[in-house]
């Protein structure tokens, strides 16, 4: 096996961090019948450990810190982390906050960014379509 | 000794088939239910896609879970569910096993993979999985009444026409369409029975509007929860045999017919034409029960559900019998 196995077959938990919902809202949209991303074999799942890619949205206030990285922790291997938004990469409208922990990369290993606030839907699948080629180099460096 | 072997390997043939097609089958919903929400849906393969992957990803079993109840139970209903199907009429031909078990076992065994499931949910330790494990047992409990329903009216009317032969056995069911044993009250009884057995199909393949026990937005997937990897690709295909068993089971009880015995089919071709309506019998069967119903419908509160099931299907399927009680009395 090993290269492709991961091609149109990519499952996504999607984790709220204490973003505004607006990112949030794109991401549903990406599921739409407009965007319908099922037809690339993207799922979004219930549970973390079903995942393949963890979509991040949010800057990561502190009470979110402990449940991102128990998340994360909860992931199966091989996994990648994709954030999406301005808030998540940066701190955004949010940034020098009182109660923020983030941007997410202070906290575990991100892929890829999604700038934009909110980004477009094509942008995130765009996103998750460069998360299949790193997983499956990932899986080829074996 | 030879026989045995016969048997063994005939068996085997059967589960790989049974195996294909049920996840074809999987494919087809889903690709179906795509298009009647105006979208285009995934390919046909995606099971197959996506099993290959959970196969590839690491295996967790979490700290609170007993692991070898945790790691089991996924085999354990991927392999009674594969079972079952050794014992009913599959593929327009006489079931395998089919003097070694009759209805009774079908229906016990079948409800293996749901126990199964349970099991494995409250050993994982998590109370997501726990509150799904309760919600399946109790959806399990309101519709299996609806079935040993079904499996007397049916025996009653086969102990009369061949009083001689086991009624249960599926021999015996399949020999003869049912309708043909009854008269107008008792052909609108099967009607009813028919309807009542296709409305468990939901529960008994975990699909919308039943989807209690697995409800992704609401409890992050239940009792599947904990499950990844390898175990829940074992689950997924278990799901999709579940159902392919559950359809070939009304099919055999309520369809028997085969398209050899309706018109005049060359001797050599009259096997795989039988497999062929085989398959579009079951198909229709689960269009009508599960892939449209899923993709109309949304999801049931456990307790609406289990009183849909004790309350309307089940009384819908007294008064099938009943009917054809007075059927046969009068
Ligand atoms: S990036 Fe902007 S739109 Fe997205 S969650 Fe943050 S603040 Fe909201």
């Amino acid at each position: 096996m090993g290269l492709g196995a991961f091609k149109r077959s990519l499952w996504v938990f999607h984790l709220n961090t204490g973003s505004c919902n607006g990112c949030d809202i794109e991401i549903i949209a990406a599921l739409t019948p407009r965007y319908d991303v099922e037809r690339f074999g993207i799922k979004l799942v219930g549970s973390p450990r079903h995942a393949d890619v963890l979509l991040i949205t949010g800057p990561v206030t502190r009470m979110m810190k402990d449940r991102l990285l128990r998340v994360y922790n909860q992931t199966p291997d091989p996994k990648v982390v994709v954030v999406v938004g301005n808030c998540g990469a940066t701190g955004g409208v949010f940034y020098e906050s009182y109660n923020l922990e983030g941007p997410v990369d202070r906290l575990i290993p991100v892929d890829i960014y999604v700038p934009g606030c909110p980004p477009r839907p094509e942008a995130i699948i765009d996103a998750i379509a460069k998360a299949w080629a790193k997983l499956e180099a990932m899986e080829a460096k074996k | 000794m030879i026989e045995l072997l016969y048997l063994a390997a005939s068996s085997f043939l059967l589960i790989c088939v049974a195996l294909f097609i049920a996840l074809v089958f999987n494919g087809i919903e889903r690709k179906l239910i795509a298009r009647m929400q105006a979208r285009i849906g995934p390919p046909i393969i995606q099971p197959f896609i996506d099993i290959k992957k959970l196969f590839m990803k690491e295996n967790i079993v979490p700290d609170s879970a007993i692991p070898w109840l945790f790691n089991s139970m996924p085999a354990v209903a991927l392999a009674s569910s594969l079972i079952v199907l050794l014992y009913i009429p599959f593929a327009g031909m006489p079931a395998l096993l089919q003097n070694y078990g009759d209805l009774i076992l079908v229906l016990y065994v079948l409800l293996l993979p749901s126990l199964a499931l349970a099991i494995g949910a409250f050993a994982s330790g998590s109370s997501f999985a726990g509150i799904g494990a309760q919600r399946e047992v109790v959806l399990m409990m309101s519709y299996e009444f609806v079935l040993s329903v079904v499996a007397i009216s049916l025996a009653w009317l086969f102990s009369l026409c061949c009083p001689q032969a086991n009624a249960f056995a599926f021999s015996t069911i399949t020999s003869k369409p049912a309708w043909l044993l009854v008269g107008g009250a008792g052909f609108l009884g099967l009607i009813l029975l028919f309807i009542s057995s296709l409305a468990v199909m939901p529960a008994k393949a975990g699909k919308l509007p039943a989807d209690i026990g697995e409800a992704k937005t609401e409890i992050a997937e239940g009792v599947l929860v904990e499950y990844s990897g390898r175990n829940l690709a074992l689950l997924y295909m278990a799901q999709a045999v579940r159902v392919l068993a559950f359809a070939s089971l009304i099919v055999a009880l309520f369809l028997p017919w085969n398209l050899s015995s309706l018109i005049a089919i060359p001797e050599q071709l009259s096997m795989l034409a039988d497999f062929l309506f085989f398959l579009v019998k079951v198909f229709m069967v689960m269009f009508a029960s599960s892939i449209f119903v899923s993709a109309v419908t949304a999801r049931l509160k456990v307790d609406q559900a289990a009183r849909f099931y004790i309350i309307v299907v089940f009384l819908l399927s007294l008064l099938g019998l009943l009917l054809i009680g007075i059927d046969i009395l009068m």
